[in-house]
């Protein structure tokens, strides 16, 4: 018996672990995908917002603030990057400029420190690109942007280290309430909990009305991007939005923590919680709307574009409680945007409930920091020979374009969530992330990954688990 | 820091034959870099035949063409290392490099060879809508999987692009078993070898839709099928064209983009239509002593001729080496117009170049029954009609250096079409 189980493991459910293993306590986190952050969390615009987005008053306000501040300690505890550069709103019609107004008066309520609106003059020093029609910006410097891969892995490993067990290709089929607590039915059995903790993202609707009389509804809110070559990555140095106008919602430009630069996104709202399909017409939607913000966009310099799936509820703020009808199952829902900016701060929420709920005591020796991949890349040239002399898989560079050597790729096999596709090594690692989209080093990651684990072989080697095989047999055989 | 009068960026079929040609010019230190572990690069996975017509008057595989210069340069003791990434070029010609046993290191060269080749432009460049299931492979990868691992990558087959490896690749995933059902290009004509379509596709029935392009990727975790459409002149597919393709596989043959990243670090001025170094007739990039040769300077049809244009690289880095360079010597644009895409050279100083110029370009679609034409200033020297000529493969004049330093006033050498 578990005293908490977190249906899924993106970064709302990995942040409420690592926050929940500060306690003593036992706790899983089960996720029907091969690896963690396979959902919502791995496809958005990986920004960290300031916060004078959300309504005043709402949670997702102050989760966002909350969350905001709370990115820079965690992102030194976890190893993981995060660069505080800024965000742009940028009004480009005169008459539209109350709308920055509002947003400056929203944000100010919201507890968002140093807002300001910034003129076109010192908006084109600041952002050369910025498209000749903007007339003024609202300015948020502690607006971030952040990978979201790595917090998510960082936070799962880091609670693994605490404790806290990660059942992975895991489907939860049903939950059922016992006298103690609930009876999580999945594929792989039953796992009996005192507490379930429901961070499905879309699913997240499903779960709840398996316990609850008052019924959700999770709607996908498809967002499609580009993403351009590091070759672009200068283009822009700070997150450019577009003021929401009459015209639309417009699609926003940012670098990334890793110096490309991405797009988007759309905004449409789907009936198929697995449509992370991409469209021609949401792709042409990206292209189009790319240029009110940012001018001579080389959009021809695109590696590859993605579509993720935000999970909107209906009235449309985050829902983190224990729900009134179901004592000891608590929804971590409608986790739409800004939930990656929140996730810190929805973590620490989720645990300070259970905590009150289930009379948890501070672990005495909780592991505050975990220590991500080396990257290679980074490192000086006598750094890089230390590390070389030590093991020289990394003096071997796998993928080329973005240079991630094999003691790396080896590294992220053997980590605390080990990495056990191709996939999941790309989000650890970066091999195959780059302009070339792993066309020359996807062969030898499968090598490397067929010879580090025992029941991997190059035949049964995976993108991302289940039936995602790469090969179908040997040549000339006959099916 | 080590110091080596040439270094070679590369081991494959250009890098080889610049070295073979540096050394038999009379430079005894020469380092070849090459990242995999064997020479010849791409060549090693290109087992099928033809290969070497020009150079050999052979037929050869990929390997054994490699091996013909792999053996040369081996016989000329020629210095090489393996499993070698070049990881930075500055443009003081200090090369970093690392690889398992000597770490990471430093260069100092007096010449440089860019012999990088290219990469294949993967889904993401095109656009494609659609999952992203398993079952997408460039076709370079694929043949890397099949060829030189074994392993068959899927069975049913739909082939995006008329690349000559997409090609190669069909005819190969057929006799390995699988079924290839079409192969679609976007562009009204074929991005490969004529001979590449009549024995790769037309002699096992596998169809060709030209202006088509793949509108819709089927397959959450592995590709069950895919939808094409025919495209408008913009490239814009038509709506009620679709053909949907049951399938597991599909192969990418959409483009070849030479490796520029180190040369653009360095500070290597590009030609932004060929993706390569802007280059002298030396093959001299703006950075002086940086040459580049083969598909690392423009993407080409077959290697017979990267293996000349890398002789030529090998040759002239020699001559910089040994100060045989005219600094001072006039330099006149070469212009490509009205069909011609591009010229490699860009420019041509007519005191350095050899007797006999070889100038590569391609045209920019079908063009049939035209002329090529060569102008020096308003005055055409020559004028050679073409039957046909398509995207898919190289053209070239020559140019006499007696002809070109004849005329005194030369500001401007045009290359272009012109009709009957």
């Amino acid at each position: 018996m578990y005293d908490v189980v977190i249906i899924g493991a993106g970064v709302s459910g990995c942040a409420a672990a690592r926050e929940l293993s500060r306690y003593n306590v036992s706790a899983c986190v089960v996720e029907r995908a091969d690896d963690v952050c396979e959902g919502t969390s791995k496809a958005n615009s990986a920004i960290i917002h300031a916060g004078y987005d959300a309504k005043e008053g709402s949670l997702m306000a102050k989760l966002n603030v909350e969350g905001n501040q709370m990115m820079t300690k965690l992102s030194e505890d976890l190893d993981i990057p995060f660069k505080r550069i800024g965000s742009f709103v940028v009004c480009t019609d005169e008459k539209e400029r109350g709308g920055l107004e509002m947003l400056l008066e929203r944000g100010k309520k919201n507890g968002v420190p140093d807002l300001r609106i910034v003129e076109q003059d010192e908006l084109r020093k600041m952002e050369p690109n910025i498209s000749d029609d903007a007339v003024a910006a609202l300015y948020a410097p502690t607006a971030g942007i952040v990978c979201p891969f790595e917090l998510t892995i960082a936070l799962a490993e880091n609670a693994v280290e605490n404790g806290v067990e990660f059942k992975l290709e895991t489907t939860v089929e049903n939950i059922e309430k016992t006298e103690n607590g609930y009876l999580v039915k999945t594929d792989r059995g039953d796992i009996e909990t005192k507490c379930v903790v429901n961070a499905a993202g879309v699913y997240a609707d499903r779960f709840h009305n398996m316990v609850s009389e008052k019924k959700m509804t999770i709607i996908p809110r498809k967002g499609e991007y580009y993403l351009l070559d590091k070759s672009a990555g200068q283009h822009v140095s700070h997150t450019i939005f577009a003021q929401p106008t009459k015209m639309g919602k417009g699609v926003l430009v940012t670098p990334t923590v890793h110096g490309n630069l991405l797009v988007g996104p759309t905004a449409l709202d789907i009936e198929n919680k697995e449509g992370v399909n991409t469209t021609y017409d949401g792709l042409q939607e990206v292209g189009q709307k790319s240029g009110r913000t940012v001018k001579n966009l080389p959009l021809r310099d695109v590696i590859t574009s993605f579509a993720g799936l935000r999970a909107h509820e209906e009235h449309g703020d985050f829902i983190i409680e224990e729900v009134k009808d179901a004592p000891g199952f608590f929804d971590c829902a409608g986790m739409a945007s800004p939930g990656l900016s929140a996730s810190p701060a929805v973590g620490k929420m989720i645990a300070d409930m259970l905590r009150d709920k289930l009379n948890l005591s501070e672990k005495a020796n909780f592991k505050a920091t975990r220590k991500g991949i080396v990257k290679a890349s980074t490192l000086s040239i006598e750094e890089r020979n230390e590390l070389i002399k030590k093991d020289p898989k990394y003096g071997n560079i796998i993928c080329r374009c973005e240079m991630v050597s094999e003691g790396e790729i080896v590294d992220a096999i053997h980590r605390p969530i080990p990495a056990r596709s191709l996939d999941a090594i790309k989000r650890r690692t970066r091999a195959g992330m780059g302009r070339c989209q792993a066309g020359f080093c996807s062969p030898r990651v499968m090598e490397i990954l067929s010879r580090e684990v025992a029941d991997i072989n190059m035949e049964n080697v995976t993108k991302a688990g289940g039936k995602s095989r790469f090969i179908v047999g040997t040549n000339k055989d006959r099916w | 820091m080590e110091n080596y009068n040439l270094v070679i960026i590369g081991g494959g079929p250009a890098g080889l034959a610049a070295a073979a040609a540096a050394k038999e010019a009379g430079e005894d230190s020469i380092l070849i870099l090459e990242r995999d572990n064997q020479l010849g690069g791409i060549l090693n996975q290109c087992i099928h035949n033809g290969f070497g017509l020009h150079t050999f008057n052979e037929e050869l595989t990929g390997p054994e063409y490699a091996n013909r210069f792999i053996e040369k340069v081996k016989d000329l003791n020629i210095e090489y290392r393996l499993h070698t990434m070049v990881m930075d070029i500055s443009e003081q010609k200090v090369v970093t490099a690392m690889n398992r046993n000597d770490g990471m290191f430093q260069i100092q060269a007096k010449a440089i060879i860019l012999a990088m080749g290219c990469r294949e432009r993967p889904r993401g460049a095109l656009n494609i809508p659609g999952y992203r299931p398993a079952g997408i492979y460039s076709a370079g990868t694929a043949q890397r999987l099949v060829n030189i691992e074994g392993f068959m990558p899927g069975r049913e087959v739909v082939i995006l692009g008329s690349g000559d490896i997409g090609l190669i690749m069909a005819r190969r995933m057929t006799l390995e078993g699988a079924k290839v059902k079409v192969v679609a290009e976007l562009m009204p004509y074929s991005g490969g070898l004529k001979r590449n379509i009549v024995q790769c596709l037309d002699d096992f029935g596998i169809p060709l839709k030209l202006s088509h392009t793949v509108v819709d990727i089927e397959g959450k975790e592995r590709v069950e099928g895919v939808t094409i459409a025919e495209v408008d002149n913009h490239g814009k597919p038509i709506p009620g064209t679709e053909e949907h393709y049951s399938c597991d596989t599909l192969l990418l043959s959409v483009g070849l983009i030479p490796e520029n990243e180190l040369s653009k670090d360095a500070g290597v001025e590009m030609n932004p239509i060929t993706r390569g170094p802007k280059v002298n007739e030396s093959l001299e990039t703006n950075i002086d002593g940086v040459f580049a040769c083969g598909n690392v300077l423009h993407v080409h049809d077959l290697v017979d001729f990267v293996s000349q244009e890398a002789t030529t690289a090998g040759k002239n880095a020699v001559k910089y080496i040994h100060n045989q360079e005219n600094k001072n010597a006039k330099v006149v644009p070469v212009e490509a117009k009205d069909g011609v895409r591009y010229t490699v050279p860009v420019t041509i100083r007519p005191e350095c170049m050899d007797d006999l110029l070889t100038v590569r370009f391609r045209v920019g679609g079908v063009y049939k029954n035209h002329f090529i034409s060569v102008y020096l200033n308003d005055e055409r020297i020559q004028h050679r009609p073409r039957q046909i000529m398509a995207p898919g493969e190289m053209e070239q004049v020559i140019l006499q250096k007696k002809q070109l330093l004849a005329k005194y006033d030369l500001q401007k050498i045009t290359i272009c079409l012109e009709e009957k």
